[in-house]
């Protein structure tokens, strides 16, 4: 008889080895699903796994898997310090999108005004904007004990009616003929977040995603606020004794994550996407709640998953349009991915054992 | 089982070693055609219809032409990657079906200026880009006459899906073309924002039967405000962007069908004889590219012959949708008595012509 056995520890081993086995389970079932639309397995595969790495057209797919992954990392970072400490920031779609707006309204009411300094405040704009955001579910949990799950998660349907109606009313284009839609942020040079090496894909997006790894993994092992985050996770009893403030800390992962998301935002909007348009939010900030699981909401981890997650959305598009794959065939695929990590999540905390167990 | 593992690991390999040279050979002579789509192939409507104008060229054309597509593409940055990846990938015309896909088909087309672009819905074209769309409105008008008609409480219902130029058009042709038949006819106008979620539709579609709308119009693709309107019992709806028929004859008493076709043959038979030029297509019912699905037997025959009789009109260009005395919503002139709208006051239309009730949300 198979049965889990809880472990007195939780095995490191096991904690860097299962999101490997999640991925190698993910290829071999989602492999079966690609043998079942009657696709050939091993080319769907290798089409999303291989070929942006290495495949004929690399040179523009290596690039496109920075620009994809910055903001599932950027957002990512911040979301992971929150879950660490059990405070659930499920609205980052929405800050994600006020950070948008914060910055393209600063750069909209300085056009066509050119400027070193444009481009600085809307950093700052963008990330205002997002913590402020992610300040409504904190300031009321702290006050009223309200749920933040909930209030964040509801947050984000707020942001999209009012992205909505920015789009088609205060910051839409003068010169669009009536259609929905800021101006494009690409063509105005103060506001635009170009790729810093031409062709690179590496714009200040991608390079905050990595300073904010670097920032995150120092205040985990270094600080004592990383420290506090732990152990409010893993003790929370023992974290009050310590003279940890539930209220401050719930304002800081709250905070911190609304800004990064904000960042994101921010940094989408000027340079990738270009505009603010009714469609604008893709789904970042919920991807990133994966991409934090994944990477086991440690930093560098968080930075291979979001890479990988860029990968397979990347190597999907490239699947659907070469192998006529179904855009829900890859969604499948990617949700198997997150199935999988927390299924066999259980083996570093359980071991599995054969035969009767020992009576206790 | 070792058997049957080796044997299943040949058939692979075999399988993708044809592939590549069933690909190396044929690049050569074949046409490359691209689709991106906004929505999935079976949503029923806007991108279901594209996608048969794609299946229409693959049948046409054979094995002279080969054509991919992605489905589910958000505008913005991804339809970038997906227009350029097809590019890299040997295509030689790409459609890019959503307003949205704007000016990423331009940015693109930029980088690849031996590829044409083809796109649907919007206004900015160069030289290796064409922009295409249908004069919906002219649809419309045949919708209103019908609706105008059919109504007992006089309250028609109608989701917008983004109050956009193209939706305002077809909002104002519906009500003008409702009004001269039923001076009495009153629109509610609900706006889904969006242009497919069939649970925002069916609740848009059970608010505006609650205020007592008894014939319902949309611009929304899925057939979600039809189920709803057949639950609710006497209502009406038209079948949008496709024909819907699976709820005829009632509540879907018609249609407008967009048919891309011909379009997409004609404009892939261009790239393979090298006469593609960057053009303007705003076309209706006359050349077929707006198609009025059946009107079904729950409408008087009279009313039918009317509406059929409009369509003619309609299609030989006797009459235009939008023709003078024509005020706008705050009762200024627009149109003198016989003057009809020119093309570039419709592209932009961000006004309600008088009578209609309420703000287009800003």
């Amino acid at each position: 008889m198979l049965r889990l056995e809880k472990r007195r520890q939780p095995s490191q081993a096991f904690a860097y080895a299962t999101p490997v086995m999640a991925v190698i389970a993910t290829m071999i079932f989602g492999g079966l699903m690609f043998a079942a639309l009657g696709k050939d397995p091993v080319a769907a595969i290798r089409t999303i796994f291989w070929d942006p790495l290495f495949g004929q057209h690399a040179f523009y797919y290596r690039p496109q898997l920075l620009v994809k992954g910055g903001p599932l990392i950027l957002i990512a970072i911040g979301l992971s310090l929150g879950f660490r400490a059990g405070i659930w920031n499920i609205g980052a779609e929405g800050q994600y999108i006020l950070g948008a707006l914060g910055g393209a309204g600063v750069a909209l009411a300085f056009y066509p005004m050119e400027g070193w300094f444009i481009f600085p405040l809307m950093i700052l704009g963008g990330a205002i904007a997002g913590c402020a955001w992610a300040m409504i579910p904190g300031l009321l949990k702290v006050r009223f004990g309200t749920n933040e799950i909930l209030v964040s998660l509801m947050l984000v349907y707020v942001a999209e009616q009012l992205l909505a109606s920015m789009s088609l009313g205060l910051m839409k284009n003068p010169q669009g003929f009536g259609f929905p839609g800021s101006r494009n942020l690409q063509q105005y040079p103060s506001a635009h977040n170009a790729d810093l090496i031409a062709n690179t894909g590496m714009h200040w997006g991608v390079a905050a995603a990595f300073i904010a790894v670097i920032f995150a993994y120092i205040l985990l092992t270094r600080h004592q606020l990383g420290y506090h985050i732990r152990l409010t996770g893993e003790a929370p009893r023992a974290a009050k004794f310590a003279g940890v403030s539930p209220a401050r800390l719930i304002l800081f992962c709250l905070g911190i994550s609304g800004a990064l998301a904000g960042l994101a935002g921010m940094f989408e909007v000027s340079g990738p996407a270009g505009q603010v348009s009714i469609d604008f939010n893709t789904g970042y900030g919920f991807t990133a709640i994966i991409v934090a699981f994944l990477g086991r909401l440690h930093p560098v981890g968080i930075l291979l998953a979001g890479m990988l997650m860029a990968l397979t959305y990347i190597g999907g598009e490239i699947a659907q349009s070469s192998m006529g794959l179904p855009a829900a065939a890859i969604q499948m695929f990617q949700g198997m991915l997150l199935f999988f990590l927390l299924a066999v999540d259980v083996l570093t905390s359980y071991r599995l054992r054969f035969g009767k167990g020992e009576v206790a | 089982m070792k058997l049957t593992k080796r044997a299943l690991m040949t058939g692979a390999a075999m399988a993708l070693g044809l592939a590549a040279t069933a690909t190396g050979a044929m690049a050569q002579d074949k046409t490359k055609v691209g689709f991106v789509y906004v929505g999935p192939v079976g949503d029923g409507g806007w991108t279901y219809e594209h996608d048969k104008g794609r299946q229409a060229v693959e049948e046409h054309f054979g094995d002279q032409v080969e054509t991919v597509f992605v489905e589910s593409v958000p505008e913005g940055p991804d339809s970038e990657r997906v227009m350029t990846q097809m590019a890299l990938d040997g295509a030689d015309l790409i459609f890019t079906t959503s307003f949205g896909y704007m000016d990423p088909t331009i940015n693109v087309a930029a980088k690849f200026p031996d590829v044409k672009f083809e796109h649907a819905t919007g206004y900015k074209t160069a030289d290796n880009v064409s922009v295409y769309s249908a004069r919906f409105y002219e649809g419309r008008a045949v919708q209103g006459t019908i609706a105008g008609h059919m109504t007992e409480s006089n309250i028609i219902g109608y989701i917008g899906s983004y109050p956009i130029p193209e939706v305002i058009r077809g909002i104002n042709s519906a009500y003008i073309h409702a009004k001269k038949v039923n001076p009495d006819v009153q629109f509610k106008i609900v706006w889904a924002f969006t242009w497919f979620d069939p649970a925002k539709e069916a609740d848009a579609a059970k608010v505006l039967i609650e205020q007592g709308a008894d014939v319902i119009l949309q611009h929304t693709d899925s057939t979600a405000p039809q189920a709803a309107a057949q639950a609710a019992g006497n209502v009406y709806t038209f079948g949008q962007a496709s024909d819907m028929a699976e709820y005829a004859p009632k509540p879907r008493i018609s249609s407008i069908i967009d048919n891309w076709a011909p379009y997409y043959i004609a404009r892939t038979q261009a790239v393979i004889d090298g006469t593609w030029t960057s053009t303007n297509t705003w076309d209706g019912i006359g050349p077929g590219m707006v198609g009025i699905g059946e009107i079904t037997d729950a409408v008087p025959a009279e009313v039918k012959a009317e509406a059929l009789a409009l369509k003619d009109k309609l299609a030989s260009g006797e009459y235009h949708a939008f023709t003078g005395p024509l005020k706008k919503q705050d009762g200024s002139d627009w149109l003198a008595e016989g003057e009809t709208a020119d093309d570039g006051t419709l592209a932009g239309m961000n006004f309600y012509v008088e009578g209609i009730e309420g703000d287009i949300p800003q």
